[in-house]
């Protein structure tokens, strides 16, 4: 449901200010923090790190704090090479991976880094993410079939094996989900961009013979219909892909059953 | 605390079975009110500046009569289904189903009086109470 105003326990405070190093590539970073241990309020910390002693992306920075500043600064990260989705984060006012996100891209004066958007907080940039995976198995994310399976291989040709192209990428990473106003204000029962890129990802596998059930399981005013063609899904996807093709995909097959 | 497992709260009540129409039909009359919207102003516009009793009577030939009338129906079939969107989007429990009733109803009530209107002027049967 929408909410106005943040909650009396979300709303920010200033932070600890970090000192500023010598030197003459200097930027500033304000990064959200919050500690359910501590029972306070979020606050905004900002940092300093000389760009000429660290790496170009925004992940390498916020390794650097981690290691030589601020060791308690929690985050998640693991390939560094945008293929896990481990590292998604508000950077700049949009949804990123911060390993594949250079800080030379950061349009504004400092580098603003807050956790993925209207998800719960587990820690610092950590969002919870339980619902929406939980989610994304909802739609059975996997080959169901019926017919006996064939002695070798269930055979797909070349032409049926590219229309997944601009699907099967996706990393899970929940960038589009959370830059949905739709999955803001209805993400309980609003699938959401990702899950419903995956649904469409299986619905168009020719191998797939599950299709009436996936479709039947996604009609539905709020799982699917909640989408109102916003594009911030498309906008912000960190590997290119286009949801909001994918579901307006899926729309078009529902109508294709009743017309 | 719930102690509900994340697939039993991601899965809710399942699916409805519903939308595809509403979406079929929310295309459809976009299509119709592209097309009645410009005439509808034409028709207007044509009318604009008449004496009552001139317009009483521009309003009683077919064409502005039937084009207002499709235009103020169609349209407000279009408000109420797209309200009912809007209302879903902001509203949830029982606000959010006082919200549809009101909506359905007022554009109802709207429809009723623009097709009194057009009937009165069309059967030229106007009486002042």
């Amino acid at each position: 449901m929408v909410q106005l105003t943040l909650p009396k326990n979300s709303r920010m405070r200033v932070g600890k200010t970090w000192p500023k190093p010598e030197g003459k590539n200097v930027r500033r970073f304000n990064i959200y923090r919050w500690d359910p241990d501590t029972g306070e309020n979020p606050r905004i910390d900002t940092y300093f790190i000389d760009l000429d002693k660290c790496g170009p992306m925004v992940l390498d920075a916020l390794i650097k704090i981690k290691n030589e500043i601020d060791p308690t600064l929690t985050f998640r990260r693991s390939c560094r090479e945008g293929i896990c989705g481990s590292c998604a984060m508000n950077i700049d006012g949009g949804n990123r991976l911060a390993c594949i996100f250079g800080i030379d891209e950061v349009t504004g004066k400092d580098v603003n880094i807050y956790p993925l958007p209207h998800m719960p907080v587990v820690k610092d940039l950590i969002p919870d993410l339980t619902h929406f995976y939980a989610q994304h198995a909802s739609v059975n994310p996997y080959l169901i079939t019926e017919s006996p399976t064939p002695g070798k291989e269930w055979r797909q040709s070349i032409e049926d094996r590219k229309k997944l192209d601009g699907l099967y990428e996706c990393v899970m990473c929940a960038s589009c989900s959370t830059s949905c106003p739709s999955y803001w204000w209805n993400g309980d029962r609003y699938l959401g961009p990702a899950a419903l890129l995956h649904a469409y990802r299986w619905i168009i596998d020719s191998r797939d013979e599950a299709t009436a059930e996936r479709l039947d399981a996604l009609e539905d005013p709020f799982k699917l219909y909640r989408c109102h063609t916003i594009m911030n899904c498309t906008n912000t996807c960190p590997k290119g892909l286009n949801p909001a093709k994918a579901i307006a995909s899926i729309k078009h097959m529902m109508v294709e059953r009743v017309v | 605390m719930r102690y509900i497992t994340p697939r039993k709260s991601a899965v809710g009540l399942g699916a409805s079975h519903e939308g595809t129409q509403h979406h079929w039909y929310m295309t459809m009359s976009a299509v119709a009110l592209a097309i009645l919207t410009p005439l509808f102003m034409i028709t207007i516009a044509c009318a604009i500046g008449l004496p009552r009793e001139l317009l009483l009577a521009y309003f009683g030939r077919p064409l502005p009569a039937l084009i207002t009338g499709l235009f103020v129906i169609v349209g407000m079939l279009h408000f109420i289904k797209g309200t009912r969107i809007m209302i879903d989007d902001y509203f949830q429990g029982a606000t959010r189903k006082g919200a549809v009733i009101f909506s359905v109803i007022f554009g109802w009530a709207v429809i009723a009086t623009a097709v009194y209107a057009l009937a009165r002027m069309g059967l030229g049967a106007i009486v002042v109470l």
